[in-house]
């Protein structure tokens, strides 16, 4: 099994604590006074998303964990779980809603996205920045306006619900921003 | 042949920052001419060690042969210049390479400069005295200083009396601060005890517009200084901190022989049940203190991590030509 003194932390590395991956956020040599040394870490579960501060004796060792981001296909959701492969070695794998999180709202078959996995299996999924989805329902509002002031929730194919611009109508199609949920442009059909 | 083109070559530091070590050196060197106290040079490799168990020396043979003598690098001067101060040297300071091995980091080089002086019938409060006067000259903006025992200190913000309380104590206050796993930071040792709660929980909540010397520590924290004959007893040492990073130590020297070669002789003893191995004791210190060490105060500065808070520094890699990466 793997593992990593102190003196390899660096942020990014990946180690086990209290039986969850984590990665290490910051890390700081500390020597106090005429002291023990020690390093001064903060870690974030990656299962949890917490961020934990703790301090380490120089020279603790700690499991390394089995973790690695991998650019998926999304395949399809079975009621259950939600399928990707590999699209180089076609690889598939499977991943609960805990671990898919957020980016159900957003992906639609064939999306691209980053699977962030843990001894093989998906520990957190990340929708690609920006995907394109039609909208299924909107309040069709006032024809002609189009000053984009105030607008109004539409609901997206995936059951996402966003605020667009009063000019956006059903069926159309638009970008929207995954990391902040919001608008970005209409995409010309 | 393949690394010709490594980009570790040119120094981590900016070519401003070797004018302003260089003009450090000079406010320093004419300080101190002006003093009258001596710049003096002695050798970075030993015959003997420090005992101190939080200190990793490095080491090297003398020669190639197998059963070659084994020395080490000073992770302080402190040894070779007491013995000029025994030898009757008078006040001396010097501008010298330390090395401590496992030290890397933010602060920490494992091989750095510290200015240490030390100063013939002065006191602990003559020497923060000048050092406040150097501090001054070395700073463009205008300092403040403030002195505070370390007991007030350490008691105002954990409610723990230092001199008193236990190691239990200490690290259940830790724990109460959600660190459990400093039971296994601090061993045995109360004054590692110490030295983790006041790095933890004290030294981050120090304003960063003062100056700070901490003063008179615990018994247990002694090092190399002398014990007050008062009571309570208090060990005559003191730390200097500014802007969060611990900047010098010093002591109102311990000058009794015996009293140093026990300390010496319980620092082995703890290295043993560490399972460290065991360092050579400087007799060589012992005896010049049995000859006679003057009454004395002196004390060590880090010069790389002066130069880091005269500039604003983030990592002490920009203060320095070359960090371990790169040596």
């Amino acid at each position: 099994m793997a593992t990593y003194s102190t003196s390899e932390f660096k942020s990014g590395l990946k180690i086990m604590m209290d039986n969850s991956p984590c990665t290490i956020v910051e890390n700081e040599f500390v020597r106090p006074g005429k002291g023990p040394a020690f390093s001064r870490v903060k870690y974030r579960n990656l299962k949890t998303g917490r961020v934990i501060d703790r301090t380490f004796k120089s020279g603790e060792t700690v499991e390394a964990a089995d973790v690695m981001e991998t650019e998926m296909s999304y395949l399809y959701n079975d009621g259950e779980f939600w399928h990707f492969m590999d699209d180089e070695t076609f690889d598939q794998v499977s991943g609960d809603k805990t671990a898919v999180g957020d980016a159900a709202k957003w992906i639609k078959e064939q999306d691209k996205c980053t699977v962030t996995l843990w001894n093989g299996s998906p520990l957190t999924v990340a929708a690609p920045n920006f995907v394109e989805l039609e909208i299924t329902d909107t309040d069709p509002g006032l024809k002609g306006d189009t000053s984009g002031g105030g607008g109004k929730p539409a609901t997206l194919e995936t059951g996402a619900v966003v605020r667009v611009p009063l000019f956006v109508q059903i069926g159309e199609v638009i970008k929207v921003d995954t990391r902040t949920g919001e608008y970005s442009a209409r995409v010309k059909s | 042949m393949n690394d010709l083109k490594n980009k570790q070559w040119p120094p981590t530091c900016s070519a401003a920052l070797l004018h302003q070590r260089a003009e450090l050196y000079q406010t320093i060197r004419s300080f101190f001419a002006e003093k009258s106290v001596l710049e003096v040079d002695t050798p970075v490799l030993s015959r003997a060690a420090s005992c101190d168990v939080n200190l990793d020396s490095f080491t090297a043979n003398l020669s190639n042969a197998a059963q070659s003598q084994r020395l080490y690098l000073q992770t302080s001067p402190e040894f070779a210049m007491k013995r000029l101060l025994a030898s009757g040297s008078g006040s001396i300071y010097q501008i010298a390479k330390s090395f401590r091995r496992s030290e890397s980091g933010r602060f920490h080089n494992p091989e750095f400069t510290l200015l240490e002086w030390y100063r013939v019938d002065f006191s602990m409060t003559e020497l923060i005295e000048e050092m406040i006067e150097l501090l001054m000259l070395c700073f463009s903006e205008n300092l403040a200083f403030t002195t505070v025992s370390y007991g007030q200190l350490f008691q105002q913000l954990t409610g723990i009396d230092p001199h008193s309380a236990s190691l239990d104590e200490l690290i259940s206050y830790a724990s109460e601060q959600e660190n459990p796993e400093a039971v296994n930071i601090c061993g045995d040792s109360r004054a590692n005890g110490l030295d983790y709660v006041f790095s933890q929980y004290i030294q981050p909540t120090l304003k960063k517009n003062l100056v700070y010397f901490v003063t008179d520590y615990p018994v247990c924290m002694a090092m190399l200084a002398n014990i007050s004959e008062t009571e309570p007893k208090v060990a005559k040492r003191f730390e200097v901190y500014f802007k969060g990073v611990e900047l010098a130590n010093g002591y109102q020297e311990l000058t009794d022989v015996k009293e140093q070669q026990e300390r010496f002789q319980q620092e082995l003893e703890e290295r043993k049940s560490e399972g460290l191995e065991p360092v050579p004791m400087d007799m060589n210190l012992l005896a010049a203190l049995e000859f006679g060490l003057p009454t004395c105060s002196g004390v060590a500065m880090g010069l790389d991590r002066l130069l880091m808070l005269m500039t604003d520094a983030a990592s002490i890699d920009d203060v320095l030509t070359f960090p371990i990466a790169r040596a």
